[in-house]
């Protein structure tokens, strides 16, 4: 009969229960209204960027120590591809601040008008080249180059003509999907002008394939598909450093090596300007600086106060740094692209 | 009146599908050309790409139709151990991800490979596999196990009398041909040739990685190019729309050609072939049986190989990452196999022929679309509404789903035909409709093709068909995500571990629903 009569203790309890959840309830909205308080820096990026082992989860509990604020990183494939997301989004964008475009997208990206300047100092960057944009910060920098295994190839090519000499084989990426591919482009423009047509069709016959993304290419040749590879000087940091493994190696080319520096700017709509501000100074700090190399695996834009990892030492520096400005990487890429089909479709 | 309201009963549902493959084929194209600002004409280097995408279409699609006849044949005739299995490992070429079916491709086939290894113990140079004829190897590497599937089950269709009635008239195994297979065939193979002819007018990775360099540019290229290159969006909304009337044109001969199925209902029996036993013929069975599962299976080995050493470093994100993946899977699963039945009641329904082939044919837009042009076409639909990242699964599974529905329909639409045509009458003399005929009739009868394409939805979308890259979100990546992850951070063996976790389940989500969908249908 119990149901008729209900137990006393048992309504004691289950309105104590009754309470007790409802307080939860109320410190859970309560959190969430702090959390709300925070202010969210919404900062556009690259996808490897944020993975795991990439920068952003180190760079964003470094910055989230002082800043009061919550980083939320929003992720586009790659450079390219945030560009054009960047482009779609237009002003109504709610990034506020863009990591991961390099010099040669920077031209298109100031044409779309979204971007402000960071107005910072632009001395003290450790950088091969003297670089100056009002709205365009670099954070890191790297050379291209080819990558061998030392154990494959004891004469490794010391220049293009040398490649095409050869019977190499490299795998290249297509400048039309892929941002090392297009470096590779305006290297070859960079280092040899009216010239690079032929160097073009010279090489054509030691190019073994060409892949959409790098992620093809360096897998292939990490399988031994190729003898060389389109990839950065600082690659073989990575084998010698994550894998103990000393055998890869960049080869230095005479005619000088391209340079891909990275840049990351202020969004002019920003709704927290201030923050915005913060992290653009942030970005050239130790905190950030002494993360790149070793999860970027790119050399930093300021070396950090204890210098390079260990291991940085040992690869090339090459003598000649070539890098064509934003405005004239606009205009040569479309005639180089059209000499390197014409080149390569015979 | 009782009869319309039913057939609108039929209908309605495939509408609404028919609708949103619409929306999200054409619509997305139409969002991409409203963006663009001026439309530019075609290059002659996007015409050469046009002619490069259908010469390489026509000879991968026509050399795996041929080469799956004869598969499909000698398991269609064979009983053997290990034949369920096998059927179900033949399939997974299909459901690789470009990457890792490329790189697999290559340790058999590559100037590294298992092939050029054994050319070097006769002295041989190695082979070299980039050019056209790599190109087609890769295709039909992809697409021989969809056209065996497409054959097979056209051969499973021809009911069991028709093999009892050729035995006891002592027909001989070419007499059978004759009669029995070549009428079939030229019902099926012109609908596999245009399924397959499609799938690969849209390859771009593949295509250029073992074409061996910008000779090999597809129309796919050709609109990342404007899309990432010139970012001019005009221009990749008028490829989008060259690729769709390629396949337009494509699925227009297929029909003409197509020759509909003749002869009457079965008995629902199984089959038994007396016309096959003889010595010669098992040899020729074995041996195609044998070329098919190497030329298949020694790639997905190499990928199982170079996977196993990176699988125990996957850490607790590769987990979720998967969790994730098969999450999207299942309800791309569902809504495929929920849409397919939806079109093909509907194409059921309708009367005419135009009818029915405009309806069945809005289902197969998605085959054609660019991928690139669909994901940028939601961006710009959804951007102005709501955060696109926050969406990112479910729009991936919807997407997803819709890739995958040409292959449903492919086998759902001849399914429900041949069920309305065999037990129709009986049903109508019955009075069943709706739900009831929808259980006793149908269900039963098509749950081998829903678990075929449920499966091959799920296995597909594992895989995640490259549509939403504009939007992942960073904080719940898709296995496949993860996977590109990894191999761009220089981590190959970890992403090779990946690719095999990623193989493996998509087998097993393609074999639970194949081989459950088998199972009712024994029962």
């Amino acid at each position: 009969m119990s149901f008729l009569h209900p137990n006393p203790a048992r309504l004691r309890m289950e309105s104590a229960m009754r309470t007790t959840l409802i307080a939860t309830g109320l410190l859970a909205l309560a959190n969430a209204a702090i959390a709300q308080e925070k202010p969210v820096l919404t900062v556009y990026t690259y996808d490897s960027f944020t993975a795991d082992w990439g920068p952003g989860p180190q760079i964003e509990a470094a910055f989230e120590q002082d800043c009061g604020c919550d980083l939320k990183f929003v992720s586009a494939g790659d450079g390219a591809a945030l560009l054009a997301r960047l482009r779609l989004e237009g002003e109504r964008t709610e990034a506020d601040v863009v990591v991961g475009l390099d010099t040669n997208l920077t031209a298109a990206a100031a044409e779309t008008g979204i971007f402000a300047p960071h107005g910072l100092d632009l001395a003290g960057f450790d950088m091969p080249v003297d670089y100056q944009d009002e709205t365009f910060l670099p954070y890191d920098w790297g050379y291209f180059a080819f990558v061998y295994d030392v154990n494959a190839v004891p004469n490794p090519p010391k220049s293009f003509e040398d490649l095409a000499a050869s019977d190499l084989k490299v795998v290249i990426q297509d400048p039309r999907s892929s941002t090392p591919g297009l470096g590779l482009l305006l290297w070859v423009k960079a280092a040899h002008g009216e010239r690079a047509p032929e160097i073009w069709e010279a090489l054509s016959d030691n190019i073994l394939t060409v892949t959409k993304g790098w992620s093809e290419a360096y897998g292939m040749f990490l399988e031994g598909e190729a003898d060389m590879v389109l990839s950065y000087t600082t690659s073989p940091a990575y084998h010698l450093i994550a894998e103990e493994d000393p055998s890869k190696a960049a080869a230095a080319f005479e005619d000088g090596h391209y340079l891909q520096i990275e840049v990351a700017a202020k969004v002019a709509s920003t709704s927290q300007e201030a923050l915005a501000d913060q992290f653009m100074e942030f970005i050239l700090t130790d905190a950030f600086q002494a993360v790149i190399p070793e999860t970027n695996w790119m050399y930093p834009a300021r070396l950090p106060g204890n210098g390079l990892p260990e291991g940085f030492e040992t690869l090339i520096a090459p003598e000649r740094a070539l890098l064509y400005s934003a405005g004239e990487a606009a205009q040569v890429r479309e005639e180089a692209l059209e000499e390197w089909l014409t080149a390569l479709s015979r | 009146m009782a009869d319309r309201a039913q057939s609108l009963m039929r209908l309605w549902p495939g509408l609404i599908a028919a609708a949103l493959v619409a929306a999200l084929t054409l619509g997305t194209l139409l969002a991409v050309a409203l963006r663009a600002e001026g439309w530019g004409g075609l290059s002659p280097s996007d015409w050469a790409a046009i002619r490069f995408t259908l010469l390489q279409a026509f000879v991968s699609a026509a050399i795996s139709v041929a080469l799956a006849v004869p598969v499909a044949r000698a398991l269609a005739r064979r009983r053997f151990p290990g034949r369920g299995l096998l059927v179900t490992l033949l399939g997974a070429p299909f459901i690789l991800p470009v990457i890792v079916a490329v790189l697999g491709l290559l340790a058999v086939f590559g100037r590294n490979g298992l092939v050029s290894l054994v050319f070097n113990w006769f002295g041989w140079p190695p082979i070299h596999i980039y050019g056209q004829h790599g190109v087609v190897l890769a295709h039909v590497f992809f697409n021989l196990p969809l056209a065996t599937r497409l054959i097979l089950l056209g051969w499973l269709s021809i009911p069991a009398e028709r093999f009892r009635l050729a035995a006891s008239l002592g027909f001989a195994a070419r007499d059978l041909t004759r009669e029995l297979e070549r009428p079939m065939l030229k019902a099926v193979l012109p609908g596999a040739f245009m399924v397959i002819f499609v799938i690969c007018t849209t390859s771009f990775a593949v295509a250029l990685a073992l074409g061996g360099g910008p000779r090999a540019t597809t129309v796919e290229l050709a609109i990342y190019q404007a899309f990432r290159f010139e970012f001019d969006l005009g221009k990749a909304a008028l490829l989008a729309l060259v690729q769709f009337l390629i396949c337009a044109v494509a699925a227009g001969l297929a029909m003409w050609l197509h020759v509909p199925e003749g002869g009457g209902p079965g008995l629902d029996r199984n089959v038994e072939r007396w016309d096959a036993r003889r010595p010669g013929l098992i040899l020729l069975d074995a041996a195609f049986i044998l070329a098919a599962a190497l030329f298949l299976l020694l790639p997905l080995s190499m990928v199982v190989a170079s996977g196993i050493p990176g699988l125990a470093s996957l850490g607790g994100s590769a987990a979720k990452a998967a969790m994730r993946s098969v999450a999207v899977a299942l309800a791309a699963g569902a809504i495929t196999v929920a849409a397919a039945l939806a079109l093909a009641f509907a194409v059921q329904a309708l009367r005419g022929r135009a009818e029915k082939g405009l309806v069945e044919g809005i289902g197969y837009l998605s085959i054609a679309a660019s991928p690139l042009v669909v994901g940028t076409g939601l961006f710009i639909l959804l951007f102005p509404v709501l955060d696109p990242v926050s969406v990112a699964l479910p729009v991936t599974a919807l997407v997803n789903a819709m890739m995958c529905l040409p292959f449903a329909l492919r086998v759902l639409v001849p399914a429900v035909e041949r069920v309305d045509r065999q037990f129709g009458h009986l049903a109508d003399s019955l009075s069943m409709t709706g739900y009831a005929r929808l259980r006793h009739v149908y269900l039963p009868r098509l749950s081998a093709p829903v678990g075929f394409s449920a499966g091959l939805a799920a296995a597909l979308s594992m895989g995640d068909l490259g549509v939403v890259a504009l939007f992942a979100d960073p904080e719940a990546a898709t296995l496949p995500l993860q996977m590109y992850r990894l191999m761009a951070a220089y981590r190959m063996d970890e992403a090779a571990g990946a690719g095999l976790l990623l193989l493996t389940m998509s087998v097993a989500l393609f074999w639970m629903f194949d081989r459950g969908g088998r199972i009712n249908a024994d029962a």
